[in-house]
C-alpha cells in the first residue's frame, strides 16, 4: 500500500504546531498502525530527520498508552480498538491519513502526538481506591458479590485509561472515563466505605480539568473497551446522593 | 507541567448547600434537567392550550379567549384573581428560564476552556447528533422567538402587533399569522423548538441519572414522542391559518 500521511508535529509543550506531510510507500495491510508509524520513523531517522513521537506500550490493547486521532475519530475508524490494534487492512491503497493528538487543555502536547494525561492520575487518586487490609491475602468468597454486578463493575473497569473519551467529546469531558472508575468500586461490595466520597472527590477534581457533559453519546463508539453511557447515569445519581445522604448512617443497607 | 485549570481560583466561602451543589458544572447539569422539565411541561402545557382554537366560538366567545380568560381567574375564589398565574406559572417558568440560559452560559464557557485549541483537521462524529450539537444555536432561536412572541401575542406591543385587542385571543393570533414573515417564523421558531426538546427530553434522564436497563430505550422513544407531540401541536395552529381552517 502506498499512503499519504499528514501527521501533526510539534517541538515541545506550549510551542507553534504544524501537519507536515509524508509519504508511506510499501506498507503491507497486516502492519498495525503503530507498526506503519515505526516503519515512517526508522526512514525518517536513515534520512536524518527526527522521528515522529507517539505513545506506546503494550501494543496488546490493554495498556491504554496509544491513542491518536485518526481522520477525525478518537483510534481510527475501527470501532472498540485502541491504535495499537488497529491494522491498516482497515484503509485503502492510496488514501491520505491525517493524524493528530488528542487535544484538551488538561491533556497538553508533550512533543508532536504525545500528550499528559495526569489529569487522569489526579482523578485516580481522588477516589479511585477501597480501604482493604494489605497484609495478608483475603479469602477468596469471603464477600459474596451477584452475577450481574460483577459483570456490570467489570465492564466499568475495563476503562485503560487512554483518554479517547476526552479526545472524542465535542466538551472536552472527562465524564465516561471518571465514571467508568467510580462505577466500578461503587457497584461492588468493597467500593461502599468509600462511595459517597469517592464520587464526590472524583467529581470535583474531574471538574478542575475537564468540561462538562452534554449527553452527545460521542464517547461510548470512541471508546476502544466499549464503557457504557449508563456509567455516567450512574455517577451522576450518586453524586447527587453523595449531597443528600446522611453519611452517619453509611454504615446502613 | 499539569495544566491546573482552575488552580489558581481560591476556594470560595462556604455557600449555602444548593448554592454549592450549583456551582460545580455536575449541579448545573442537575438545574438544566431539572428546569428543562418545568419548561417541557409549560410547552405541553402551552400546547394543549392552544388547540382550543379549533373549537371555535360559542355562544359569541371563541373557546380559546374563556381559555385565557379562565387562566387569569385560576384559583378563584381562593385567590385573588391573576395571582394562581403569576405565582405559580408566570414566576416559577421565568425562574425555570433564567437558571436554564445561566446554566448554559455557564457550562458554554467550562467547555470551551476545557479545549482552548480545537482539532486542527476534520472531525467524524459518530454519536453526537445535529440536534445536540446546535443545543445552544437552537436555545437562542426559541429564546429569541420568546422576545417577538410575548411582544405579539401577551403583551401586544403596538410595533410588533398592531391590530392587537386585549383578551381577544383568537382575533389577535388570526391578525399577526395571516403576515407571511411572521408565519415563517413561528414556523421556523417551531422547528429549532423541535430539535431543542429532542435532545432534552431525552438528555434529561442522563444528567439525573434515571438509568435502568430495562427501561432506557424507552427513554429515547419518550423523547421521539414527545418532541412530535408538542411540535405538531403547535403547528396545528400556523396550519390551520394557512389553511383558512383559523380565520
Amino acid at each position: 500500500m502506498h499512503l499519504t500521511l499528514r501527521v501533526w508535529r510539534q517541538d515541545g509543550p506550549g510551542v507553534e504546531g504544524r501537519f507536515e506531510t509524508y509519504e508511506a510507500a510499501g506498507i503491507h495491510q497486516d502492519m498495525s498502525f503503530l507498526e506503519m508509524l515505526d516503519l515512517v520513523n526508522e526512514r525518517l531517522v536513515t534520512a536524518g530527520h527526527e522521528p515522529i513521537a507517539f505513545d506506546h506500550d503494550c501494543r496488546e490493547g490493554i495498556c491504554g498508552s496509544c491513542g491518536l486521532m485518526i481522520d477525525g475519530r478518537a483510534h481510527g475508524p475501527q470501532g472498540s480498538t485502541a491504535t495499537c490494534q488497529l491494522h491498516m487492512r482497515e484503509f485503502s491503497d492510496g488514501d491520505t491519513i491525517v493524524i493528530e493528538p488528542w487535544r484538551a487543555t488538561s491533556f497538553p502536547i508533550v512533543r508532536d502526538l504525545v500528550v499528559d494525561r495526569g489529569a487522569f492520575d489526579r482523578i485516580i487518586e481522588a477516589g479511585g481506591y477501597i480501604g482493604a487490609p494489605t497484609g495478608s491475602a483475603p479469602e477468596a468468597n469471603l464477600t459474596p458479590v451477584p452475577k450481574e454486578t460483577s459483570d456490570a463493575a467489570m465492564d466499568a473497569a475495563a476503562c485503560i485509561g487512554c483518554g479517547a473519551c476526552v479526545a472524542a467529546c465535542p466538551n472536552g469531558a472527562g465524564q465516561l472515563f471518571t465514571a467508568a472508575k467510580v462505577a466500578h468500586l461503587n457497584l461492588l461490595p468493597q467500593g461502599q466505605p468509600e462511595r459517597w466520597m469517592r464520587v464526590e472527590r472524583m467529581v470535583e477534581t474531574m471538574e478542575e480539568y475537564f468540561g462538562s457533559c452534554s449527553n452527545h453519546g460521542e464517547c461510548e463508539p470512541a471508546c476502544p473497551k466499549g464503557i457504557s453511557l449508563d456509567n455516567i447515569a450512574l455517577m451522576n445519581r450518586d453524586y447527587l446522593l453523595s449531597k443528600i445522604r446522611n453519611r452517619k448512617l453509611g454504615g446502613q443497607r | 507541567m499539569l495544566n491546573l485549570r482552575r488552580a489558581g481560583r481560591e476556594r470560595v466561602r462556604r455557600a449555602p448547600w444548593i448554592v454549592s451543589i450549583y456551582r460545580t458544572d455536575t449541579g448545573k447539569k442537575y438545574a438544566m434537567a431539572i428546569s428543562g422539565v418545568v419548561l417541557l411541561l409549560f410547552v405541553l402545557g402551552h400546547m394543549i392550550g392552544n388547540l382550543h382554537v379549533f373549537e371555535g366560538a360559542h355562544g359569541g366567545t371563541f373557546r380559546i379567549d374563556e381559555y385565557g380568560e379562565g387562566l387569569r381567574d385560576l384559583g378563584e375564589p381562593l385567590f385573588p384573581r391573576t395571582m394562581v398565574l403569576w405565582a405559580f406559572l408566570r414566576i416559577p417558568l421565568a425562574a425555570a428560564f433564567l437558571i436554564h440560559i445561566h446554566a448554559a452560559l455557564a457550562l458554554t464557557r467550562s467547555n470551551r476552556d476545557a479545549r482552548e485549541t480545537k482539532y486542527q483537521s476534520p472531525r467524524d462524529y459518530l454519536a453526537a447528533r445535529y440536534a445536540s450539537r446546535t443545543m445552544r444555536w437552537s436555545g437562542v432561536i426559541v429564546l429569541l422567538f420568546l422576545a417577538w412572541h410575548l411582544a405579539d401575542l401577551t403583551i401586544g406591543v403596538e410595533a410588533v402587533n398592531p391590530d392587537f385587542v386585549r383578551g381577544s385571543v383568537y382575533h389577535n393570533l388570526v391578525a399577526s399569522l395571516s403576515r407571511w414573515p411572521v408565519w415563517i417564523l413561528y414556523v421556523a421558531a417551531q422547528v429549532a423548538l423541535a430539535f431543542h426538546i429532542w435532545h432534552g427530553a431525552w438528555s434529561l434522564f442522563q444528567s439525573l441519572g434515571i438509568s435502568n436497563p430495562r427501561f432506557n430505550r424507552f427513554r429515547r422513544t419518550f423523547a421521539h414522542a414527545f418532541a412530535t407531540v408538542v411540535v405538531a401541536g403547535f403547528l396545528a395552529v400556523p396550519v390551520g391559518v394557512a389553511l383558512d381552517i383559523v380565520s
